[in-house]
């Protein structure tokens, strides 16, 4: 077992002990993968399945609560997620398929849930979460043992994987006994809301598939240039005049019901409001907060990145992220940073003088730098840590330690992250994973073939790696074809980023991913085909 | 080209006149005006003149109208604004039609006249045509013109427009056997070929991975070659919707039964049909193509094809002979022998043009034209002067430019495909590469020009079901419509992007899943369900 990232605690001795035979019991998870019936995704860290089948029947199975167990009833994140994958089992598949003899070897009956720690059914995951778990299915009653609910949830999904019909109709499952849990901790899916506007339900769907993959991290690029859908309660003429209309915008209340809908999937919301580049939109509805650009000695009524040289920007910036801080529950905030455009503030008189001022000369990284770090304070002055794109690193000559370096550029990405953790910071890797470059044929492939921890490093420097993000960048993406451009492409990274660093053999995968893209189509995901074939659901 | 000046003014007039002119695919001459009349949902109605050949009863005009009743008006609440008493003069009530030639109930054809025009001035509101499949494309043209204000009244503007497609086959190709796209979608893409003025469906039906079509006459073909024999198979009901549906819609459905190659899910339903592969002396397990050696494979397809000249009623079938593989025939001994027997000497080539000039001769009987691949072509299969050949290949054996010369002038009809593969797809804009071909852009005489009777945008299958199928095609599919409809002069990207968006738009709020060009909203968006 890997442990990554930022030292938060370690995980409690059980797991420890559990993770430590889990091990050993790698070699055996690609024994259990030749099994046609078994099409986990993505791969748990040991499987051990025997050919000794169970049958369960829709009219006597739950899942139920262990008498040991730190949560019950009143879990409603456990309640709600039990009926999910009930439907998911059972709701989907062809119900009346004649009644199969159940009385032909032995039957299971219940799942029995039991949560060792403090449940935290009522908390928001966070990057420390525990979604570890054990899965032991026998029969009559098969037991799911997590730390923590976040861990119930990954297991429920593997639990549902394991089920299938067989050749009569019969919901089978084999007797096995998984032991799990993820190789990275922050595993993300990024969205672009800017660009196209991007319904709540759409954003539902997303997460629901996200749960599929064992996502954990909707990163929400909510605004950008060409528009701002996000309500603000502080400045509702950011949205008023910046959203592309009043019917392209996220309400408090939507917004509410995306934190709640992504909780109770284990699924963190890592909002992203990006600065000083990027912000066209706020400019509409925010007066003096953009630089002008010049055209000689006038102004050309055209606007650069924000100013970074006045004071209402800061005093603006810092009640904004103050809402922000309070609407969004998550540790981190993403302040972007990216692709700043120096054109504009080259041309601007007034930041020529500041540039003296300061001492910057025609160093415009060092006024971009400047800026940074007074956002960066602020995020620290309300007890937030900070998410970056990897400008902000390269263009700074000192930056707040802890601060979170995401390396999106695909041109020498694991130079990058050599840098960046030699530098001590922890990273998110994006590069080689933007889902908006389509192309012919299968390249989910590319995708999997991909390991985060490619690049030249020590140890330490490799534990600072916490994670990836599929990324879904928004100028040709809407939701007429969000789903199927995302899925089953981004389950390659989903596997990439959860199972074992040894789970990459192409042609096991492509067996996985084709059965598992049909259990999410017959989930109601309009997943695209890997290839040539079909599904048994393809009719609806 | 005479005239071209007056045209071009004309079109940079209507870039300008604002919503109105949010035309898809533009027609060959329009003239509109900012003088807008009202309709009023609740009043308005399609009529027939009385000296039409088509009245009440023409069920392509008849559903024709009432489906663009719905389109323009379908979602309306019919209580609010009452007409005003007196404003007669901006106030269209109907949308008059004349059609010259009758022909309700026949179906649509290569030969088929889609001209029309339409009249919406002070003194009338009128659609003529000389026949009722150039009225549904007038009436397609009449549904754009009507636009909507902010405050939900509906307008039309003072418009004269006279409208022919430059090509007479305007086609789309889906591929059924890759993957399996439900009866739904394929009628669904029927609705919004209409909306882009296409006119032919080239329905690939069967191929390697599977065999959809249920034959009544050789049931097991289905039995065994589909993918699901219950659920993932085309019956002859859901055949004959199709044909009836893409009537309706002044659509042709050009049905392609692909052989030789191309026929790997043929085999498990009539043993013996294909031709087994040799490892050495002995059969490997594997077969190859149809085997091309035996008696019985062509009394086979003269009952198959028997059958689908009378199921599919289009004059043409299209017969593929795409991509044969000869590693097969070469191994089998029993090919080698025949070979032998027929001089044909170590060139498949020659045996290949035997199978498709028998083949030929079987559909020709009965009385039917054919579309083939250009390989047949390229192959040098004797074939009938009037086979039209289907240019797929980009750049081998020769660039598609070259071939459209080579097909022509040997004096064969052409059809262009090859730089119209949708299912091969890139980041960013490509419609513009797809909008920007000129069909025509080959060395040629005027008369082997002449013999180019269309092309297609083709959506192979192998990463396409009904999952991706809509945003994948639309709008990229609207760029060639609009290529082989509209003047060959518009070729001026700018406009067609703001049309096209437009358009797009209009299909989102026609419930199609058309994906966006760009970064931008529409007033209506697609609704995930």
């Amino acid at each position: 077992m890997e442990h990554r990232g930022l030292g938060w605690p370690r995980l409690p001795r059980l797991l420890e002990l559990l993770a430590a035979l889990a091990v050993q019991a790698v070699r055996a998870s690609a024994v259990a993968a030749a099994s046609p019936d078994l099409s986990l995704w993505p791969m748990p860290l040991s499987v051990q399945t025997t050919p000794r089948v169970l049958h369960l029947s829709p009219d006597n199975f739950f899942f139920g609560h262990s008498s040991t167990s730190k949560a019950g009833p009143s879990c409603s994140l456990l309640q709600e997620a039990f009926r999910r994958y009930y439907d998911y089992i059972f709701g989907f598949y062809k119900r009346h398929h004649g009644s199969a003899d159940l009385r032909v070897g032995v039957e299971l009956q219940q799942l029995q849930v039991s949560v060792v720690l403090d449940p935290e059914c009522d908390a928001f995951p966070k990057i420390s979460s525990d979604e570890s778990y054990t899965l032991l299915v026998k029969g009559p009653v098969a037991s799911l043992t997590a730390n923590r609910v976040w861990g119930v949830l990954r297991g429920l999904e593997t639990f549902s994987q394991l089920i299938y019909q067989d050749f009569y109709g019969t919901f089978t499952v084999n007797e096995s006994n998984i032991v799990d849990s993820p190789r990275f901790p922050h595993r993300g899916i990024l969205i672009d809301t800017s660009r196209h506007f991007l319904s709540i339900k759409s954003i539902f769907k997303t997460l629901d598939a996200m749960a599929f993959n064992k996502f954990n991290v909707l990163h929400w690029h909510i605004v950008d240039d060409p528009s701002f859908p996000y309500q603000s309660i502080t400045f509702p003429g950011l949205s008023q005049k910046g959203s592309y209309s009043s019917s392209h915008v996220y309400t408090p209340n939507d917004v509410r019901m995306a934190i709640e809908y992504a909780r109770l999937r284990g699924i963190r919301i890592l909002p992203e409001f990006d600065s000083p580049g990027h912000t066209q939109s706020w400019g509409e509805g925010q007066k003096d907060l953009l630089t002008p650009c010049y055209n000689g000695k006038d102004p050309s009524g055209a606007f650069g990145p924000i100013n970074p040289i006045w004071n209402t920007t800061y005093s603006f910036l810092s009640k904004f992220f103050k809402e922000i801080s309070t609407v969004f529950p998550d540790e981190f905030i993403h302040l972007g940073g990216d692709e700043v455009d120096f054109d504009c503030w080259a041309s601007n008189p007034e930041i020529q003088d500041f540039m003296r001022d300061k001492g910057f000369g025609r160093n415009f990284k060092k006024l971009e730098s400047f800026y940074m770090q007074a956002v960066l304070d602020m995020i620290s002055a309300i007890n937030k840590s900070s998410i970056v794109w990897q400008e902000v690193f390269d263009d700074a000559s000192k930056l707040t330690p802890g601060t979170v370096i995401q390396v999106w550029k695909v041109e020498d990405y694991t130079q990058e992250q050599s840098k960046v953790t030699e530098a001590g910071f922890p990273v998110i890797l994006s590069a080689p994973w933007y889902l908006d470059w389509i192309s012919y044929g299968q390249d989910w492939k590319k995708y999997y073939a991909v390991d985060p921890l490619s690049f030249e490093g020590s140890q330490e420097q490799k534990k600072l790696v916490i994670g990836g993000e599929a990324c879904l960048w928004g100028e040709y993406v809407d939701a007429t074809n969000l789903t199927p451009r995302l899925w089953p492409r981004a389950s390659a990274v989903g596997e990439r980023l959860w199972s074992h660093k040894d789970v990459r053999g192409l042609e096991d995968a492509y067996r996985r991913l084709i059965v598992h893209r049909c259990r999410m189509l017959r989930r109601g995901i309009a997943a695209e085909p890997v290839f040539t074939g079909y599904c048994d659901e393809d009719r609806m | 080209m005479a005239g071209s000046a007056l045209w071009f003014s004309l079109l940079l007039a209507a870039a300008f006149a604002g919503r109105a002119t949010a035309l898809w695919p533009w027609p060959q001459y329009i003239q509109t005006s900012e003088q807008s009349y009202t309709i009023f949902p609740h009043t308005f109605q399609f009529q027939y003149h009385v000296s039409s050949a088509a009245q009440v009863g023409c069920s392509v005009l008849d559903e024709a109208f009432q489906r663009y009743r719905d389109l323009l008006f379908g979602s309306v609440s019919f209580h609010f604004p009452q007409p005003m008493g007196k404003w007669h003069m901006s106030e269209k009530n109907s949308l008059v039609i004349l059609v010259v030639t009758p022909g309700c109930d026949q179906f649509p054809s290569l030969e088929s006249v889609e001209n029309y025009t339409l009249t919406i001035n002070d003194e009338q509101c009128f659609l003529l045509s000389e026949t009722v499949w150039g009225a549904l494309r007038g009436l397609e043209t009449f549904s754009q013109l009507i636009w909507r204000s902010p405050e939900g009244t509906f307008y039309i503007n003072k418009t004269e427009i006279e409208d022919f497609p430059r090509f007479p086959h305007r086609g789309l190709l889906l591929d059924t056997s890759r993957h399996y796209l439900p009866l739904a979608s394929i009628l669904d893409t029927l609705d919004v070929m209409a909306y882009n003025k296409f006119n032919v469906f080239h329905w690939h039906l069967v191929d390697d991975p599977s065999f959809p079509y249920e034959s009544f006459t050789f049931p097991n073909l289905t039995k065994k070659g589909s993918y699901n024999p219950a659920t993932h198979i085309y019956t002859a009901q859901d055949v004959k919707e199709v044909i009836e549906y893409a009537r309706l819609r002044g659509i042709r459905v050009l049905a392609e039964f692909d052989t030789p190659g191309h026929t790997l899910s043929w085999g498990p339903g009539v043993p013996g049909l294909l031709t087994p592969c040799y490892s050495g002396s002995h059969p490997s397990g594997t077969f190859g193509p149809v085997n091309p050696a035996l008696n019985n494979t062509y009394e086979f397809m003269s009952a198959f094809f028997l059958e689908i000249s009378s199921v599919f009623p289009d004059f043409y079938l299209h017969l593929g002979g795409d991509e044969v593989d000869f590693t097969c025939w070469k191994s089998n001994p029993d090919i080698q022998a025949f070979m032998k027997k027929k001089g044909f000497g170590d060139d498949f080539k020659k045996l290949e043009s035997f199978y498709i000039q028998t083949l030929l001769d079987i559909v020709s009987a009965y009385g039917k034209g054919y579309v083939v691949w250009q390989e047949v072509f390229d192959n040098k299969v004797k074939v009938q002067p009037d086979t039209v050949i289907q240019v797929w290949r980009e750049k081998m054996p020769v660039r598609y430019t070259k071939e459209m010369e080579l097909v022509t002038s040997a004096g064969f009809r052409a059809l262009l495909s090859a730089p119209w593969y949708l299912n091969h797809i890139t980041y960013g804009p490509d419609w513009k590469n797809i909008y920007m071909v000129e069909p025509l852009a080959f060395e040629g005489s005027p008369e082997q020009k002449a013999l180019v009777i269309g092309g297609e945008a083709c959506m192979w299958g192998e990463y396409v079901d009904s999952t991706n199928l809509v945003p994948r095609l639309w709008p990229r599919a609207g760029a060639v419509a609009e290529r082989l409809w509209s003047n060959k002069m518009l070729t001026n990207l700018d406009f067609a992007y703001k049309r096209l968006a437009h358009f797009r738009c209009e299909l989102l709020r026609r419930g199609v899943q058309a994906q966006p060009l760009s970064v931008g909203y529409c007033d209506v968006e697609f609704e995930q369900t």
